[in-house]
């Protein structure tokens, strides 16, 4: 093609980039690919860029017309809009980024053609979208019956009683690659592919994830199981399930409250506001972690000024540990690791809240990785296998129990995919190594996490960056009685102004009680 | 051998049945090769004076693998039609003859067509196993699938050549689908009981079936010809032999299989070739 072809070609294919067209390798599409893309998926699109054995889940391979999220029918291609989709929103749930706001439209359009390239499918297939009518208003009923077929059609088989991910059949999933794969957690709806609108849970359901594990559900309505209003009943519900987008904010704030909760799951915990974690894996320290299975944890802090008490929840599928996740576990630990012989010891779960060990001046904060030889950190250790202990840190390899009276107490519960973790001391204690607890000053935390089953130990885990815990300060017992006299003086001020007033005119107002 | 009389005579049957389904579009004279709504324009469709056939064996040399139990107890549907504990057999040997291999017409058949057989095929998910476990099915040809067993199973076809489906049937039911392309295999699994897989055959014409229990099959009903026949086992791979029939001639073909090609080639549909 000549060169003047090819300019025409982009200038056309520009001009009709809205309407589905024919696989085409343009010169925009293909070093937009070449620059961005190839890293991951590979120069041919088969999902093996140099970055890819670093993922999972990892890149999508182009070359079978495999796409997760599409408007087509099970097994189908996508159309050209569902391509572009995927490229503008990115993949919540993997390393897959959106690329809306980086590239031009002319540029992801031409994107969309150059991946049709890759597969020969493209050639000759023109698929059309899943044609269904809109969703049913939203009630109480309808999620009751949207829980119903949940149960019906057993999406708990994968998913879980709760939808957190942790069904029976979970822990031996796998995509069409062989590589394991999570059920997705219903409960973090911000992390679906696709989106977490109803209708785009209705479009999962409808038209399943090709690659994946997750099936269509269009064959229930033709075999007239099921309604199409019943399939839009449980988007609904699945959508209830995940009722909130966390808000990451910096300073996790412990309520100064009367009584402070005693037990993990003490109903005061239900007034005491919830602060996100998001986590990440550990990938500074070798052996580093590219696969973790927690991803943000929900701290609650409350005093009452002589204990502080944490209460974490995450969710994670497996309690571990546990033997019904082990073929999991040897399968990560093959696709992550495969240099590395995989242990036969199971695994616990295990979470450490970090503090410094005094409460820094300014913004200083020790090294966030566990600290270091000449600055330790200060460490809340629990384990589901063995409790919890307080610990010092001077590395991620150097972590020592802190030896002495303790005032920690714990309590740990796990159900349906969920951990909630009690931990309460005092705010003060004797030892030097424990840090003091002060109200009305921003301490420094931050959460590692580890889930056994997925086998994470040591280094390889989910870790956060650092965040602050503020403990409100208890009010003196003078600036209570600053509202009380004030309140008193304007009362007495105000008498005082109705009975000048009352005088000036002459006493003609009404007196009380006179009508 | 350690299966039980019911597990071959559920093997007797099945494979009996798939390769009666998979020749029946052959031409025989009872079946819609010939029958009078069968569509004329598909193609030639072999006379029967001079239909030939090709029958053999295939048998298996060497130990087999021993069979490993599946876990059901999550499955209390399915355990119970198992009451002897269900095992996980892949080579199926019984008389020195290997049962659950593809044998099909590679090539030979030169440019002829050939009417898509209006019985459809069936597999079943019955005690969380399909049955069978390897079955032929023509291009166009109606897949029926069921669940015989109530509970969630979703069926998640897993082709090369063709387009695959991944769809869900969580209560007894039946749904169809087919093929398009020919495809040597396609992988069929549960992801909700990763024991469960089958393997199917796509051919665009009829001459192809899966040995029985006793390895035996049958391609009946062939044109006159040089052919070249492929047999295909989930473990050891293909082989091939080539072969001459005559008018209404038979001709005998044996394959062997033996323990020692376990690490062979599997083929799983065409490599995709990239332009």
């Amino acid at each position: 093609m000549s060169t003047k072809g090819f300019a025409i070609g982009v200038a056309l294919s520009a001009f009709v980039a809205a309407a589905p067209a024919a696989a085409q390798e343009t010169p925009v599409g293909k070093a937009i690919y070449d620059k961005w893309c190839a890293e991951c998926h590979g120069e041919d699109g088969a999902g093996d860029g140099s970055a890819a054995a670093y993922m999972l889940p990892q890149p999508r391979d182009f070359t079978t017309g495999l796409y997760q999220i599409r408007t087509t029918p099970s097994g189908e291609l996508p159309t050209d809009d569902d391509i572009l989709r995927m490229i503008d929103e990115g993949m919540p749930g993997s390393a897959m980024p959106g690329w809306k706001e980086y590239l031009s439209d002319t540029e992801r359009n031409d994107l969309v053609q150059y991946l049709k390239t890759f597969s020969p499918f493209f050639e000759d297939e023109a698929p059309s979208p899943v044609e269904y009518g809109g969703p049913p208003g939203v009630n109480e009923e309808g999620l009751a019956e949207g829980k119903e077929f949940y149960d019906k059609i057993e999406c708990w088989k994968c998913h879980g009683q709760a939808g957190r991910g942790d069904g029976p059949s979970a822990p031996t999933l796998e995509d069409d690659w062989e590589l394991p794969i999570r059920a997705t957690d219903l409960t973090e709806g911000w992390n679906f592919n696709g989106g977490h609108t109803t209708e785009a849970i209705f479009a999962r359901l409808m038209t399943g994830l090709n690659g994946a594990p997750m099936p269509s559900f269009a064959d229930l309505i033709d075999a007239e199981f099921m309604t199409e209003e019943q399939l839009w009943r449980v988007a609904q519900y699945v959508k209830s399930l995940s009722p909130e987008t966390p808000e990451v904010r910096e300073v996790v704030r412990a309520a100064l409250v009367e009584t402070l909760p005693t037990s993990v799951d003490d109903p005061a915990w239900d007034a005491i506001e919830r602060f996100y974690i998001p986590l990440v894996g550990q990938i500074i320290v070798e052996p580093r972690w590219f696969a973790p299975t927690v991803d943000g944890v929900w701290a609650q802090a409350a005093h009452d000024a002589q204990r502080v008490a944490l209460r974490l929840t995450w969710n994670d599928p497996s309690e571990s540990p546990n033997p019904e996740w082990e073929e999991w576990r040897q399968r990560v630990v093959s696709v992550m690791e495969p240099s590395v012989e995989a242990t036969d010891e199971l695994l616990s779960d295990a979470l450490t809240v970090q503090f410094p060990t005094t409460i820094p001046e300014g913004m200083k904060r020790p090294y966030f990785l566990m600290g270091a030889q000449d600055e330790p950190v200060y460490l809340l250790s629990w384990n589901s296998g063995g409790g919890a202990t307080e610990a010092l840190g001077r590395g991620m390899n150097a972590i020592e129990p802190i030896g002495g009276a303790s005032t920690l107490t714990t309590e740990s519960t796990f159900d349906d995919g969920q951990w909630r973790l009690y931990l309460s001391r005092d705010l003060i204690t004797e030892s030097a190594d424990r840090l003091a607890i002060e109200t009305g000053r921003p301490i420094p935390m931050a959460i590692f996490a580890w889930d056994g089953s997925n086998g994470e130990s040591g280094t390889q885990g989910a870790i956060s960056t650092w965040y602050f815990l503020y403990l409100d300060q208890p009010t003196e017992n003078i600036t209570y009685a600053f509202p009380v006299v004030a309140v008193l003086l304007t009362a007495v001020l105000g008498l005082v102004i109705i009975a000048r007033a009352q005088r000036a005119t002459g006493g003609g107002g009404p007196e009380p009680g006179s009508d | 051998m350690n299966f039980s009389l019911r597990q071959i005579l559920a093997l007797v049957v099945v494979s009996g049945i798939s390769i009666a389904t998979a020749c029946g579009g052959g031409g025989e004279p009872t079946d819609d090769g010939a029958d009078g709504d069968a569509p004329a324009a598909a193609g030639p469709v072999v006379s029967p004076d001079s239909a030939a056939m090709i029958t053999g064996t295939v048998s298996f040399e060497g130990t087999a693998p021993a069979a490993e139990p599946i876990d059901m107890s999550e499955e209390p549907t399915c355990a119970e039609k198992h009451p002897d504990g269900a095992m996980r057999q892949l080579v199926m040997v019984a008389g020195g003859g290997l049962a659950n291999v593809y044998v099909y017409v590679k090539s030979g058949l030169g440019d002829r067509s050939f009417p898509t057989p209006s019985a459809p095929v069936t597999l079943d998910q019955d005690g969380c196993e399909y049955m069978p476990h390897v079955l032929a099915i023509q291009v166009g040809q109606s897949l029926e699938i069921k669940n015989s067993d109530g509970i969630l199973h979703n069926i998640n076809t897993q082709p090369t050549v063709n387009r695959g489906f991944n769809i869900s049937q969580p209560v007894v039911m039946e749904t169809s689908r087919e093929f398009s392309q020919p495809e040597v295999m396609i992988p069929v699994k549960c992801d909700v009981h990763g024991w469960m897989e089958a393997f199917i055959g796509v051919q665009a014409h009829p001459y192809a079936g899966v040995s029985g229990a006793d390895g035996s099959f049958s391609l009946a009903d062939l044109p006159p010809g040089e052919y070249e026949i492929e047999a295909w086992h989930e473990l050891y791979g293909t082989q091939s032999q080539t072969v001459t029939v005559g008018v209404k001639e038979t001709a005998e073909v044996s394959f062997t299989f033996s323990s020692d090609m376990a690490g062979n080639h599997v083929p799983l549909g065409e490599p995709l070739v990239l332009r």
